[in-house]
């Protein structure tokens, strides 16, 4: 078993804790190790710049997000958070069953499938990929953003109530 | 043109942001512009009448390689036409001028994403410009202040996050596989398919299932739609669902279905559970929007089963029903809209004899039911027709009987409808009851237009229609 596979199993363990938690700041504990993790596996695949991103970008900026927006709720008494533990251990203790049958299933194919990306052009570099031949996307990713400002401005930003 | 039918709202949501902030009240007038001159460009395109190639170099330099046809036309219209409606219906609704100002905002951008969808040539870029749209279309919903709004926001995003990991992770299999994302590789790979190719195409079909809410992936539409502020639910009704999810699999299904192959029987399946399951929920609901909802679900179930009809004109069938299912569902969320708006509820069951104090309302809300129950001449009669015939030419009777006794449940709701809100003696309660205002007449009174002259001038579009259905 090498440090890819151990890094790949710690993966999806962050992943299951961080579904399975009742605590936010737990979960966003979970998800940044998550995304840290993934970048090694990125940066072990030799996507530098992917790696950079997920750490810097999903690990981080995105963490501090979620912490600034928890910081600003307030927590429930410690009994009710016993309760929803228990209730929600009930509901999901199936799922970690199910990932592992899935995780073996998957082992038996032994896949044929070709792992050599195809370049869409250029040289490969992946600033001239997304600037020379996915500008498109880039423009849609920018419109996912711009949706999520007027998310947070409609969500978050109350005045007083008239009509809708 | 293309490009510029991606930009256009791009540049007005630019525009509205610099706006001083007193003027952001009027944004929806920009919005409206925008959508009306696109409207505008989508009637005049297929009649070649606008000379586009001065825009040659403007294209060249801006280089999204985007492809307009007839079906990008019939989405770009049908886009145009319920945005319209529900600007209109917004300018009536929203009291804030902030709201409003959001509300414009985030149409536009939804407009952008679906203009996306109808011109792009590749897996990923359609991905990309489904997830513009739905992410626009959930903060839409979330718009109205409450738990039951943010509830039907929740529901639509969870399944929404599910549908788009189920397509990246076909888009990243068919890279893996195909040698690449566009539509021409993905049909290539189809056409010899391995295994792998055959998850890609699962995984995507499953992902479009959810986004076009086909039974048994339905649960977050009828939340989604009935919660959304009245404004939103004509706009998400006549376009967005039918945007991300029904044209999607339109663009995709003539190049990547054999005849003899399963993916025709898979739509035709989930395409008739879905007309027969929303039909009979719909017969069980009080809640006038979620019973509307749940037609659209049973109608957008007719589109998918089209498409499993015969190749020549499968195509030709589910396009027609796509606009006249969007004009119809728009001018009836149109017409809850009023009905809310006057009488403060949407349940069915405490309404009755209104159409004596809202004439105009209740005079369109039965062209649009009537037209999507399929009775002749609406428009409505012709899609459904065309339908039946696809479905008869490629053998498969049994779907087209599905079809004809789907058409007489969907008759019973809606006389349902009609005889519980319009019909009868009207309730003390509501004898002072006085029509809605022009933002809800001018959309109804102009989209049961709309549906009665397709229905009457069927005989000069059908070879129009046949002509260049893809």
């Amino acid at each position: 078993m090498n440090v890819i596979t151990i890094v790949l199993v710690l993966i999806v363990l962050a992943a299951l804790w961080a579904s399975l938690t009742t605590l936010l700041l737990r979960a966003t504990i979970a998800l940044a190790l998550t995304s840290a993790m993934l970048a090694v596996v990125m940066y072990s695949l030799g996507a530098t710049i992917a790696a950079v991103v997920e750490l810097s970008v999903c690990a981080g900026l995105i963490s501090v997000v979620f912490v600034s927006v928890i910081s600003l709720t307030q927590r429930k008494p410690f009994k009710d958070y016993l309760t929803r533990r228990m209730s929600r251990m009930r509901r999901f203790w199936p799922l970690p069953m199910v990932l592992v049958a899935v995780g073996v299933a998957l082992s038996f194919i032994h896949s044929p499938v070709q792992v050599a990306l195809p370049l869409p052009g250029g040289d490969g570099d992946v600033r001239t990929v997304l600037w020379s031949f996915r500008q498109l996307d880039l423009f849609g990713q920018i419109l996912i953003l711009l949706a999520g400002v007027f998310g947070v401005l409609v969500l978050f930003k109350k005045e007083g109530k008239d009509g809708d | 043109m293309s490009d510029v039918i991606l930009l256009l709202p791009f540049a007005a949501l630019l525009v509205l942001n610099i706006l001083p902030r007193d003027a952001r009240a009027h944004a929806w007038i920009v919005a409206a512009v925008v959508f009306g001159l696109q409207t505008v460009f989508a009637i005049l395109q297929p009649f070649g009448l606008i000379d586009w190639s001065f825009l040659g170099p403007f294209e060249k330099a801006v280089g999204f390689n985007l492809h307009s046809d007839n079906l990008s036309v019939l989405l770009l219209l049908t886009a145009g036409i319920a945005g319209l409606a529900s600007l209109l219906v917004g300018r009536a609704r929203f009291g804030q001028p902030r709201a409003r100002f959001a509300f414009a905002n985030l149409l536009l951008i939804a407009l952008i994403g679906i203009n996306g969808i109808a011109m792009v040539r590749d897996l990923f870029s359609l991905y990309v410009f489904i997830e513009v749209t739905s992410v626009a279309a959930v903060i839409l919903v979330a718009v109205r202040d409450g738990e039951a709004a943010f509830e039907g926001a929740w529901k639509y995003l969870l399944l929404s996050v599910v549908a788009s990991v189920l397509m990246l992770a076909s888009v990243a299999l068919f890279l893996l596989t195909a040698g690449g994302v566009s539509f021409d590789e993905a049909a290539a790979a189809l056409a010899a398919p391995t295994p792998e190719v055959w998850i890609a195409a699962a995984l995507f079909l499953c992902g479009l299932f959810v986004k076009s809410a086909m039974v048994p992936f339905h649960g977050w539409l009828a939340d989604a739609y009935s919660e959304a502020p009245p404004a939103v639910s004509v706009f998400l009704a006549g376009i967005v669902t039918k945007a991300s999810g029904i044209f999607a699999l339109m663009r995709l299904a003539p190049a990547a279905l054999s005849a003899a192959g399963p993916g025709r029987t898979i739509l035709l399946v989930v395409g008739a559970v879905t007309a027969v399951g929303g039909a009979f929920l719909s017969l069980t609901q009080t809640d006038m929007k979620r019973m509307l909802a749940y037609s659209s679900i049973s109608q957008m179930g007719y589109i998918v089963m089209a498409l499993g009809g015969q190749p020549a004109l499968a195509i030709a069938a589910a396009a027609l029903h796509f606009f006249n299912h969007t004009v119809s569902k728009a001018q009836l969320f149109t017409n809850a809209a009023a009905l809310e708006a006057q009488l403060g509820t949407r349940d069915m069951d405490r309404m009755g004899g209104i159409a004596a104090r809202m004439p105009v309302t209740g005079g369109t809300a039965a062209v649009a039911s009537l037209s999507v129950a399929g009775l002749p001449p609406l428009a409505g009669f012709w899609s459904k027709l065309l339908i039946v015939i696809a479905l008869w030419k490629a053998g498969q009777v049994v779907f087209a009987v599905i079809a004809v006794l789907t058409s007489l449940v969907t008759l019973a709701y809606f006389l349902s409808l009609q005889r519980k809100v319009f019909f009868g003696t009207i309730l003390p309660e509501w004898s002072e009851v006085r029509e809605a205002g022009p933002g809800y007449l001018v959309p109804a009174l102009a989209l049961a237009a709309i549906t009665v002259a397709i229905g009457l001038g069927f005989p000069f579009l059908l070879p129009i229609l046949l002509g260049g259905g893809a």
